[in-house]
């Protein structure tokens, strides 16, 4: 039987094994750190401390009455050097919280642990998902809690770990669920008691073996089901896993939950079994530090607000000037043009490329091959939306796109496809907004 | 080194994702192309002689002048190492009779790319498929070199010919006209009349696979187009298998119906096209005044693309399944 999938999608290299062996190492608290008040999808959180503050490990440092956000806490203990501005890999510039460490790691008095997960009930086990601050791991960053609450008359049924990490040179997954296996299984088996769901499955692609083996041990004989996918870009893409391993369409315009079904990166399961079990919020999190430019590349677990030059300097530096330095895989990930910007909690991997690897490219005519629309998961036409600003250009469902960027990278003519399309979509956005007012 | 110091270096690049891209550029696909044409240059070669090489040397010339002068004239940066105008001269070279004027060849290549190509914005732009638009040009002009076919130099003594270049029909028209049925075998191997490039079924058929191997044309056009010449030659009681291996169909469906950028991007549309060549072509073979309709159909359905697209826009993941009342 042909290993499931879903439609359309890349083969990309996958320079996987300059970082894959390399267990995740700890990186000690960085002298400083400069932590983003806005670090996930959502409403940005109020800063609740002042200059000159002392604080502590895992103490809350910014939060908000908003449904949709997540608290933010301290990832070393020490001063509160500055209440200040920083930028993000997307190039906002946010406020930000400077607090420079004492060296000590001293926990602050609320991290303790929450106790058996038998003795707690749903609403428990999703004030910890909120109080931890939990947010997707993979890359988006959304507020776990909140996947957590459906509207009224939903009913949440399926629960779906995601181990694909199917972006390029990124481990940080792949480390985890081979050395956190059993938190993973925890915090899904968490999952399930917040959703009531019936079904958890837990999707990994078919290049990491071990990890598969691993999730398989750790399960033994509770009844969720390890699946091996297709080793194919973007299998990791929420909707793209959902129709894998369901055979399900997420509705255009919808989410997970209007299948009944949340998926989790494997990060953030283990997020919340740390936040169950010894009561530690989101202050660290796994980051994939690779590239043909970096001097040791490795799987490093860092504290949220390190900038990117410690995490880099952590392993050798860089070998030379790099084209690009991207944040997150080379696929959907940001090229950033300042290493001072910090980790954030949907940060899994800070990359330094060549020119041979990530190349300046120029657009050349397009031969309407074809190929972007054979590639393109949501089954779009991207050249059609990429004509953007022509009129028509809105016709082809730009909304529907999930910025994978198969198009761009398939395109033999190195047209720019996925910038185009996001202009399309900042304009289609408008109007449906316009429209809806 | 330090990362700051190493930064000092050199500016990075900053751009939207993604950072990776495929190493298959146009060049390379259309390079393949050229290579995939080979066995049918090496079998032209084979049965015709080396006259065969005065006529590619002129049309893909023809071509390659034409595309640089009109680059330099629009202000254009050089396009001639794409590939694309090499791939344009050799199909022009290959749908060519042996006995044509050597002047000929380059008149057709210069006007597919000047009038097929240019004219329409270049590259990527063209409504009709240049080489084909080439050849209707030369045919409409130029009917009496056009419609003399030579009979290979090693045609075998299937028919008792001697083994110079003779003129002679093509298969298709020796059945219409004569009522003469060709061996498989000789149109499979390519010893009949016919262009230079378009006899060897066998020769075609290589190149096709190769194309397939590298991932560089889709089955649908083809296969849709070839399926439906052979499905309703067999409806209407004729020899499918004849009207497969006689005159332009393996090379018109492989390399000219599926060009990129005169063909659907759509699957569905994809297919439609096809079956829109091969309607055409088995009505022109089979009811219109001429024995062979293979590039005339494509040119036809070249016209409709953009309708046949528009009215195949796939469903965009997760939108609702559109029932028909």
């Amino acid at each position: 039987m042909p290993s499931k999938t879903f439609r359309g999608g890349v083969d990309t290299p996958h320079f996987k094994e300059m970082s894959a062996s390399s267990p995740i190492s700890e990186l000690p608290a960085p002298e400083k750190v400069t932590i983003p008040l806005t670090q996930h999808i959502g409403a940005p959180c109020e800063v609740k401390v002042e200059k000159g503050d002392q604080v502590d490990l895992g103490q809350i440092i910014a939060d908000t009455d908003a449904f949709v956000s997540a608290p933010i806490h301290a990832s070393v203990s020490g001063t509160v050097e500055a209440v200040t501005t920083t930028r993000l890999a997307d190039g906002r510039i946010v406020p930000a919280v400077v607090i420079a460490s004492d060296g000590e790691d001293r926990w602050h008095e609320s991290v303790a642990p929450k106790g058996e997960l038998r003795n707690l009930d749903a609403d428990a086990i999703r004030s910890i998902m909120r109080e931890a601050g939990l947010v997707g791991m993979g890359g988006a960053a959304f507020p776990t809690h909140v996947k957590y609450t459906p509207p009224p008359g939903v009913d949440l049924h399926t629960i779906i770990i995601n181990g694909c990490e199917c972006e390029p040179f990124l481990t940080c997954d792949h480390r985890v669920m081979l050395e956190f296996a059993d938190e993973i299984v925890f915090g899904l088996e968490a999952m399930m008691k917040v959703a009531g769901a019936k079904r958890g499955l837990i999707g990994i692609e078919e290049n990491k073996p071990d990890a598969i083996e691993a999730l398989r041990q750790a399960v033994g004989d509770r009844p969720y089901d390890v699946i091996p996918l297709k080793v194919k870009y973007p299998e990791g893409a929420e909707k793209q896993l959902i129709s894998a391993l369901t055979g399900q369409e997420v509705p255009s315009g919808g989410l997970p939950l209007d299948l009944g079904i949340v998926v989790n990166n494997v990060a953030t399961a283990v997020a919340l079994a740390n936040a169950i079990k010894t009561g530690q919020p989101l202050i660290d999190r796994v980051v994939t530090v690779s590239g043909d430019r970096v001097g040791r590349p490795g799987n490093l677990r860092v504290r949220i607000g390190t900038s990117m030059e410690d995490v880099f300097d952590a392993c050798g530096g860089l070998t030379e000037a790099p084209e690009r330095i991207v944040i997150g895989g080379p696929m959907m990930g940001q090229a950033v043009f300042d290493i001072s910007i910090p980790i954030t909690k949907g940060c899994s991997g800070v990359l330094a490329l060549s020119a041979e690897i990530a190349p300046v490219v120029e657009e050349k005519p397009c031969i309407r091959c074809g190929r972007c629309v054979e590639v393109c998961p949501s089954f779009l036409m991207p050249l059609y939306i990429a004509d953007y600003p022509h009129e028509a250009s809105l016709e082809y469902y730009p909304l529907d796109c999930i910025e994978c960027g198969s198009c761009s990278y398939i395109c033999p003519a190195d047209q720019r496809l996925l910038e185009r399309i996001r202009l399309a979509k900042v304009e289609a956005e408008a109007r449906q907004r316009s429209d809806d007012a | 080194m330090d990362s700051k110091e190493a930064l000092e270096q050199e500016a990075l690049s900053v751009s939207s994702s993604p950072h990776l891209r495929t190493h298959v550029k146009t060049p390379r696909l259309m390079f393949d192309v050229v290579i995939a044409l080979l066995p049918a240059t090496a079998t032209a070669f084979y049965f015709f002689g080396m006259q065969v090489g005065a006529i590619l040397a002129s049309a893909i010339l023809g071509a390659l002048v034409t595309e640089g002068l009109l680059n330099r004239l629009r202000g254009k940066s050089c396009t001639l190492w794409d590939g694309s105008a090499l791939v344009t001269g050799l199909l022009i070279a290959l749908i060519l009779p042996l006995k044509v004027p050597l002047w000929l060849p380059f008149v057709g290549s210069f006007f597919a790319i000047a009038v097929g190509k240019a004219l329409f914005g270049g590259l990527g732009m063209n409504l009709f498929n240049p080489a084909l638009v080439g050849r209707a040009f030369l045919t409409a002009s130029f009917p009496i070199y056009l419609t003399v076919y030579s009979w290979p130099e090693r045609a075998g003594a299937w028919m008792g010919e001697s083994f110079d270049a003779v003129s002679t029909a093509t298969p298709l028209e020796l059945l219409r006209f004569e009522g003469v049925q060709t061996p498989y075998f000789e149109m499979f191997i390519g010893r009949i009349g016919g262009s230079i490039g378009e006899v060897s079924a066998l020769a075609l058929l290589i190149g096709a696979a190769y194309l397939f191997v590298r991932g560089v044309i889709d089955w649908r056009i083809p296969l849709s187009y070839i399926g439906t010449v052979m499905i309703l030659a067999f409806v209407l009681g004729q020899d499918p298998l004849f009207h497969l291996l006689a005159g332009g169909l393996i090379l018109g469906a492989f390399f000219m119906a599926s060009d990129y950028v005169t063909s659907p991007i759509t699957r569905k549309g994809r297919l439609i096209f096809g079956l829109g060549c091969g309607l055409l072509t088995i009505m022109i073979r089979s009811f219109g005044g001429f024995p062979e309709g293979v590039a005339y159909s494509i040119l036809l359905m070249n016209a409709a693309v953009p309708l046949i697209e528009r009215y195949t826009i796939p469903r965009p993941f997760g939108a609702e399944v559109k029932r028909s009342a």
